[in-house]
């Protein structure tokens, strides 16, 4: 059996005194496309951080390509791989949309993904590539953020809700891209509210409620009913 | 649902009321100090309150109304000079010209405030500053008051204070604790009041008191006058017991405002008792370490610096919260009505 | 004519300035932070200039090939130890912080240096004019100096707005947290900010010591000046920053004409016209 990529274990983590995941366990291994939807404040957002390195978690351990990285800083685990799409998009204002993907690459990672590839895969991006980041629209700001984190050539690619705020057809245009992007080996983690959507693109769908996970399987093997109950807790 | 009238606002805790016991014991004795204590300490004594006063001050305007002014000097001075104008050129009573002086105050703090609050945070600070260099520069142009040089005052404004020289003293000493009392209770009666309430709520996020509708800017102009008035009363009673006045003497930045950031920070920023610890802290330190003169400004800096960085509630922050001790009665509990 | 040169000569002061205002301008720009101790650190690097001089026995332009290095060496040292602890939403622990490394550095070079002014002498350079037009002279030593700020500013903005480096630096300005995602150690970028800033102040500092005396007390003003001249040149932008500066000089240099106790008064009260009628100053960058 071919060893996880990331491999996250019981999972405590607080914000202050708040805890926000409890006893939380993912693997993902390479190559391979994870699901982790909820409602609101189920934590999935807080997951993500704690895999980029943005929050660490109280208890617990993570582990990533065979190395325990729990306690590592962000910009520690960009350079080992790990690429977070944020949560809003978060382009860089005063950069422009090129600037915005150069900066993606500043860990200096090597790997196929470039400025070139990146504009093959967005080609409205190139388009626009001197124009202000913000002056985009919201989905071409999405496209951005996602290429912006290509642009540290991953291992593993974290996206957080990028569906949000998008008009429906926006939101397919870019899950369409989806598998260009995991044909690589890449392997994502995908967060979204929209489960239609997550349980198309992914493979495996874990489900929190609450900081705790409530369920997790095949996308395709679990039921309509199954999913509700664990999203909503009923 | 419960009728107002069946709840009210409790502010005293049972720390609080040993503490303010101990304040007014404290007072009292100090009132009663020129029985007890001779001209020297008395002169020192009354040295410490009005550094009290200007600390509680500062403390109030950055601690509580988040307005970083590195710039008080400004009104210092500026107190200073209409107290010896009042007195040389029109024989007012210095009594009644260091009210006077704080009314001026008040008046001229309206315009620089409306000015000042167009630059935000540490360029606020420093356009205050500013404002005090041109105090300090316009000072110096007025040759009736000594323009660059200074000015005495003369003997006939100490002489009218009172009969013998040791009533002057008394009469200056009581002033100085006079004021300070006012100046601190002044500021209990505010944090007490709503506006306290408010005040601590743009001391804690500033963004969320505007937007539930607070009259932030108000309350700011209010809190950035006050704190003028009072500090202006105070710089003139302190060129009225230094008789000497001068444009670099008045609006010293290291004698009225570096001393003043010290106290506070030391002491404990945003907290009443603060700037009343620091200046005991302070003073103890002054008194016995003078001799080093820049080598105690830069240990006292250094000081500042580490507390800031590791203590940044300042030595009341720091005791208080373990121990519990409250001086003043400033909480807010909600209270049945029996 | 007096009042022309006047003027010309106002611009060249200007120019030193808005050196001031620069290395100031910058670490607001990166870091929201206004160095308080700025001023001083300018009289330190003077006074760094004034023993690298005295003791390695180079002229003072020279000297900059030791002076700068050490004071970015210090700027990134300071970041990194003490003013990166302060750098947060509480504006508080920045503004005192610098304070005290104001009132440190003041007190530090008094006990040192004692309060006798000192000044460093450039040689011939110092003298040296060249009449224009008749009755207006231009000094070699202020048009050099003019020169090499026009030359450090427009440095600094190519190094902004194209290098990868420069990039990096507006990230982190713009959004400290995802710059962290893109790799970037945020205390490491504020770090070198910092050291930027204090190659610049370096550069002025050394001017500062050949154009006038300087004793351990002037830092304050250095602040003060630099600090109108960023505001009324506009926040954001560094050759409105240049702006600034050369309108501050012709308003000192106008009220010097007018009486001598004028001339930085003069100055002060342009900045407060500019505070009352346009806040944002005159060419404030566009967001």
């Amino acid at each position: 059996m071919p060893d996880a990529l990331l491999q996250a274990d019981a999972l405590d983590v607080f914000y202050g005194d708040f805890q926000a995941l409890f006893g939380v366990s993912l693997t993902v291994m390479p190559g391979e496309v994870v699901a982790v939807i909820g409602a609101n404040g189920a934590g999935k957002s807080t997951l993500l951080k704690t895999f980029a390195g943005q929050l660490h978690p109280r208890a617990g351990a993570i582990r990533f390509a065979g190395e325990t990285v729990g306690t590592l800083p962000a910009f520690a685990m960009v350079r080992r791989g790990v690429a977070l799409v944020p949560e809003g998009r978060r382009l860089f204002p005063s950069l422009s949309v090129e600037e915005n993907l150069l900066i993606g690459a500043q860990a200096g990672r090597p790997g196929p993904w470039s400025l070139a590839r990146v504009f093959d895969l967005f080609p409205v991006l190139e388009e626009r590539r001197r124009q202000p980041s913000m002056s985009l629209s919201g989905g071409q700001q999405q496209m951005v953020a996602i290429a912006r984190a290509l642009m540290s050539n991953p291992h593993l690619l974290l996206c957080d809700e990028i569906s949000l705020g998008l008009a429906p057809i926006v939101v397919k245009e870019i899950y369409d891209r989806l598998p260009a992007i995991a044909g690589e080996g890449l392997s994502l983690v995908i967060v979204e509210q929209d489960i239609v959507q997550a349980l198309s693109a992914a493979r495996r769908v874990t489900c929190l409620q609450e900081g705790r996970v409530a369920l997790e399987g095949e996308a395709k093997s679990l039921t309509r009913e199954a999913v509700s109950a664990a999203y909503f807790g009923v | 649902m419960m009728s107002d009238a069946a709840i009210r606002v409790e502010h005293a805790t049972r720390a609080s009321r040993i503490g303010l016991t101990v304040l007014v014991l404290l007072v009292a004795a100090l009132a009663a100090a020129p029985a007890w204590a001779d001209r020297a300490s008395l002169r020192l004594m009354g040295e410490i309150f009005t550094f009290v006063a200007l600390a509680s001050l500062w403390n109030l305007l950055a601690g509580y109304a988040g307005l970083v002014s590195v710039g008080q000097q400004a009104y210092v001075g500026f107190g200073g000079y209409v107290l010896f104008a009042l007195a040389i050129l029109f024989g007012v009573p210095p009594i009644a010209a260091i009210i006077i002086a704080g009314a001026l105050a008040a008046i001229l703090a309206v315009p620089v405030a409306a000015l000042m609050f167009r630059l935000r945070g540490h360029y606020f600070a420093i356009g205050t500053w500013v404002v005090a260099e041109i105090f300090r520069l316009v000072a110096a142009q007025i040759g009736v008051l000594g323009g660059g040089s200074g000015v005495s005052l003369p003997a006939s404004v100490i002489t009218g204070i009172a009969a013998t020289r040791a009533m002057r003293e008394h009469i200056i000493y009581w002033l100085a604790l006079g004021l300070a009392v006012l100046v601190v209770g002044g500021i209990v009666m505010l944090l007490r009041s709503r506006y306290g309430l408010a005040l601590t709520a743009i001391r804690d996020n500033e963004t969320a008191a505007r937007s539930s509708g607070l009259g932030v800017t108000r309350i700011k102009y209010l809190v950035y006058v006050a704190t003028a008035a009072g500090t202006a009363m105070t710089g003139a009673l302190i060129f009225l017991t230094k008789l000497r006045i001068s444009p670099d003497t008045a609006f010293s930045v290291n004698d009225w405002t570096a001393f003043v950031i010290f106290i506070t920070v030391i002491g404990g920023i945003g907290r009443v008792e603060g700037p009343l610890i620091g200046t005991v802290v302070f003073f103890l330190l002054r008194e016995t370490l003078a001799d080093l003169g820049s080598l105690y400004l830069l240990m006292l800096g250094a000081v500042a610096i580490v507390v800031m960085l590791f203590a940044p509630k300042g030595l009341w922050g720091f005791v208080a919260d373990r121990l519990g001790w409250q001086a003043f009665p400033l909480e807010r509990r909600l209270v049945r009505k029996p | 004519m007096q009042w022309v040169n006047a003027i010309v000569q106002g611009v060249l002061i200007g120019g030193l300035y808005a050196l001031f205002a620069a290395g100031l301008s910058l670490i607001f720009g990166v870091m929201r932070l206004v160095n308080i101790a700025h001023g001083d650190l300018i009289v330190l690097a003077s006074y760094l200039a004034l023993v690298v001089v005295t003791t390695l026995g180079l002229d003072p332009l020279t000297s900059l090939v030791v002076v700068v290095p050490a004071m970015a060496v210090i700027g990134y040292a300071l970041q990194r130890l003490i003013l990166n602890r302060t750098l947060g939403d509480d504006l508080l622990p920045p503004l005192l912080v610098t304070f005290g490394l104001s009132v440190i550095i003041q007190n530090g070079l008094l006990e040192w240096f004692t309060a006798d002014s000192r000044k460093l002498t450039a040689g011939a350079i110092e003298v040296q004019a060249m009449q224009v037009l008749p009755g207006i002279w231009i000094g070699f030593l202020p048009l050099l100096q003019f020169a090499v700020t026009v030359a450090i500013i427009g440095g600094l903005q190519l190094l902004f707005y194209r290098t990868a480096f420069g990039r990096a630096f507006r990230a982190t300005s713009d959004d400290p947290a995802v710059a962290q995602l893109m790799g970037l150690d945020t205390r490491h970028v504020f770090a070198l900010a910092m050291a930027l800033s204090l190659a610049v102040v370096a550069v002025a500092g050394v001017f500062l010591a050949v154009r006038t005396n300087f004793d351990p007390a002037i830092g304050p003003a250095r602040l003060i000046y630099g600090f109108e001249a960023v505001i009324i040149g506009g926040l954001g932008s560094l050759w409105g920053t240049l702006a600034g500066g050369v309108i501050l000089g012709v308003a000192q240099a106008i009220g010097a004409q007018i009486d001598p106790g004028w001339q930085v008064l003069a100055g002060h009260l342009v900045f407060i016209a500019i505070l009352a009628v346009r806040p944002q100053g005159l060419f404030p960058k566009v967001q």
